[in-house]
């Protein structure tokens, strides 16, 4: 599904990722950790295909193709779906309004039909009921004035709406209390599936508790510097980053 | 968000040529010699076989204006403007004035079939379903009004809708009332300008406790070159009375400026309301900056009846340069003055726009909400004033304006005066600015939506508020024409 091969990338000339190598394969979920600073945001942020990122050297493979010059909408439409660690705020624009424009658009890109609202509210229906995500908050703006665990739930409803091949969870634990972790674990855990990969980025080992990922990579200084199982993580809690100092970034 | 989507087939039919409105009519035009004299003040006058009266009152303002010199405290630049090399009159030569529309050029009614303003009646009445949406048309083309539609259904209700030329023949105790009480003849440059050389627009009279029938509107189009438009229009709505009228302008895509300087009154008596909306779309210029038409005009609505409210909503996409001001006097004892307005400048444009909200009388309220966009590298600026007089006890305002940015070369600027002689007037002031940021837009991308479909989802959210003010029919092609005037201006 998704081979990253000797990935480098810059942003304003200063280099983050340093050859990155990694391998997810379909229908498995990866765990990416490392300190603060090592380039996780970064590589989440260059999957998506984010403006001002210099991909310096190194391939995308994803489904078969490098997507390394290929427009981030149209990466979105092929199917990556990142979920932002500070989802933005959109004034003005109900949630709903959004949740359908994004879901034609890529429908569209994709030569599929549009869906008639009432296919549509049947299945944002479907979809947020399993995440708590009430009529009301649907109808508010955009992400304005959600709590951060409004915010994740709402994430999520979007990866479960859209349907991606490839999910990437930046931080998704972050600013989550105990309940909204458990809330939206459970919406990932559901959406997972043979045909669907998923890179799962976090500081914390306490996301994987609940999202217990086939392997765990950790990130040092812009390259994967260990892979291992979910024992990784553990392992990681108890002992920290200290080992991985590497240079610093 | 169906606007949204048929906003983005529209950029994409579009593409480059985004003004759409730009072409130009062949039809065979009368034109007054160039430059401005008391001999064209008559000629146009005379053109319109007014009255003497009104010959002397354009005369008097025409010697008025020698004396008067162009304002400069507005935040927009151009070169000075030649009043010597303009046409002061331009009329299709087969159109003495609006008649019927057997009788009209069948080139004018394809201009305005072009334009998506149907004048058949018949066409309009097949085309919508119910009778509550049909709107009644003036259309002015240059210095004429061509037709006016539904004229005999309206007068059954006693609504008078015309041109103002024909109103100044057939009504003019009502016009000698009105016209100058609203924004005098010396009022400022271009407002005495018009009053010397007034070309055409329209007259609408509500009689007390009538409710319009239907929306009234004017369908302005210069075609004519180096021609400048002065429409004149007057509303007066009697006690109890309400109208809602609309108003488009469109003209073609030339390399020189064109002049439009307008004046507009409003007069509601006591319990009557006026709502006036405005989405002006003249040619904007090209993308160096080159034509476009130079828009300054004086709009200014009377609330002389305790009780009575009027409400200005404007959608500004057009023109190389904006001078305009919508105001409301609040005269009359409980009376309310609304102005809405989306101002949006892409290219060179400038806009310097805002509202005026003079509270004269007890317990009158005023609310200003202004949503500012700029792109390119234009400037938009806000410009209003907020005043309480002495007698104006318990005046309250409440003032919200907006600016979005789009790129990194434009500018937005809010420029709000304030003025409370009275000591129970509660006054509130509220603005941002922000961005379209970074990454907002690739929080939309990374959704699937392309730039253009990104930046029309979140303008329309930040303009929702005054969108929501306009009649149903404007509301869909407002957001459209937002969306156009927008197009390429990222990424």
């Amino acid at each position: 599904m998704l081979e990253i091969k000797n990935l480098h990338a810059s942003i304003d000339g200063k280099e983050i990722l340093r050859g990155v190598d990694l391998v997810v394969p379909t229908g498995e979920v990866h765990a990416i950790m490392g300190p603060n600073g090592s380039g996780k945001s970064t590589l989440s942020y260059v999957l998506a295909g984010r403006d001002g990122y210099d991909v310096t050297d190194g391939e995308i493979i994803f489904d078969g193709e490098n997507i390394v010059e290929t427009a981030p909408e149209e990466r979105a439409s092929a199917g990556v779906f990142l979920a932002f660690q500070y989802p933005l705020e959109i004034p003005g624009v109900a949630t709903m309004t959004f949740l359908k424009a994004a879901l034609n658009a890529q429908r569209k890109a994709r030569g599929e039909d549009e869906l008639t609202t009432p296919d549509f509210m049947r299945r944002v229906k479907a979809a947020s009921e399993k995440l708590n995500v009430t009529q009301e908050m649907l109808r508010r703006p955009l992400n304005v004035g959600f709590s951060g665990g409004e915010k994740k739930r709402n994430e999520i409803l979007q990866m479960a709406l859209l349907e991606p091949k490839l999910a990437i969870l930046d931080e998704t634990d972050s600013g989550l209390d105990i309940d909204a972790l458990r809330v939206v674990s459970e919406g990932v855990n559901a959406l997972r599936s043979p045909d669907r990969s998923m890179l799962v980025i976090t500081h914390y080992q306490r996301l994987l508790d609940h999202i217990v990922p086939d392997k765990v990579h950790v990130m040092s200084a812009g390259r994967i510097v260990r892979t291992g199982g979910p024992e990784l993580a553990l392992e990681l809690e108890a002992k920290g980053y200290a080992d991985y100092a590497g240079e610093p970034a | 968000m169906v606007a949204v989507q048929e906003t983005v087939d529209q950029v994409r039919q579009i593409d480059v040529d985004q003004y759409k409105y730009g072409f130009v009519t062949d039809i065979e035009t009368e034109l007054a010699p160039k430059g401005l004299s008391e001999d064209i003040v008559r000629f146009i006058s005379a053109k319109k076989n007014e009255p003497e009266w009104m010959l002397e009152w354009r005369l008097d303002a025409y010697r008025r204006w020698l004396t008067m010199t162009e304002p400069t405290w507005s935040r927009v630049h151009y070169p000075k403007i030649d009043f010597e090399d303009l046409h002061y009159y331009a009329a299709p030569k087969s159109t003495a004035g609006p008649k019927s529309l057997d009788e009209v050029d069948p080139e004018l009614l394809a201009t305005y079939e072009k334009l998506g303003i149907p004048l058949r009646e018949r066409e309009i009445l097949a085309g919508v379903e119910g009778a509550g949406s049909r709107v009644a048309v003036d259309a002015v083309f240059d210095s004429v009004s061509v037709v006016t539609t539904f004229k005999d259904e309206l007068k059954k209700a006693g609504v008078i809708f015309c041109s103002i030329s024909e109103a100044i023949r057939e009504y003019p105790e009502i016009v000698k009332k009105y016209l100058g009480s609203v924004v005098p003849v010396t009022d400022n440059f271009y407002a005495t300008l018009n009053s010397a050389v007034f070309s055409d627009g329209s007259f609408v009279y509500v009689p007390e406790g009538v409710r319009c029938p239907m929306e009234l509107s004017t369908y302005f189009r210069i075609n004519e070159r180096n021609t400048g438009q002065f429409e004149r229009t007057l509303i007066i709505a009697e006690k109890g009375a309400y109208v809602s009228y609309l108003e488009g302008c469109t003209a073609p895509m030339r390399d020189e400026n064109q002049l439009h300087a307008a004046v507009v009154e409003l007069i509601a008596l006591d319990d009557a309301e006026i709502k006036y909306s405005t989405v002006q779309n003249w040619y904007p210029g090209d993308k160096e900056g080159k034509g476009g038409i130079y828009n300054f005009v004086t709009k200014r609505g009377d609330c002389r009846g305790d009780r009575s409210k009027i409400s200005w909503t404007q959608v500004e996409t057009g023109s190389a340069i904006t001078w305009k001001y919508p105001s409301c006097i609040l005269r009359g004892d409980d009376s309310q003055g609304e102005f809405y307005s989306i101002a949006v400048s892409n290219g060179y444009q400038q806009v310097d726009s805002g509202t005026k909200m003079l509270h004269l009388g007890k317990n009158t309220k005023s609310r200003i909400i202004s949503k500012g966009i700029a792109a390119g590298r234009s400037d938009n600026t806000y410009r209003g004033l907020v005043s309480a007089h002495r007698k104006a006890s318990g005046a309250r305002n409440f003032t919200n304006c907006d600016s979005l940015l789009i790129g990194d070369q434009c500018g937005a600027h809010t420029v709000p005066y304030i003025e409370s002689k009275n000591a129970s007037a509660v006054f509130e002031h509220e603005a941002t600015t922000s961005k379209i940021a970074d990454d907002q837009l690739f929080y939309c991308l990374q959704r699937g939506l392309s730039s253009e479909e990104a930046v029309a989802l979140i303008v329309n959210g930040f303009v929702k508020d005054v969108i929501q003010q306009l009649p149903m029919e404007f509301a869909v092609e407002a957001q459209k024409l937002i969306s156009i005037s927008l197009e390429g201006s990222v990424g």
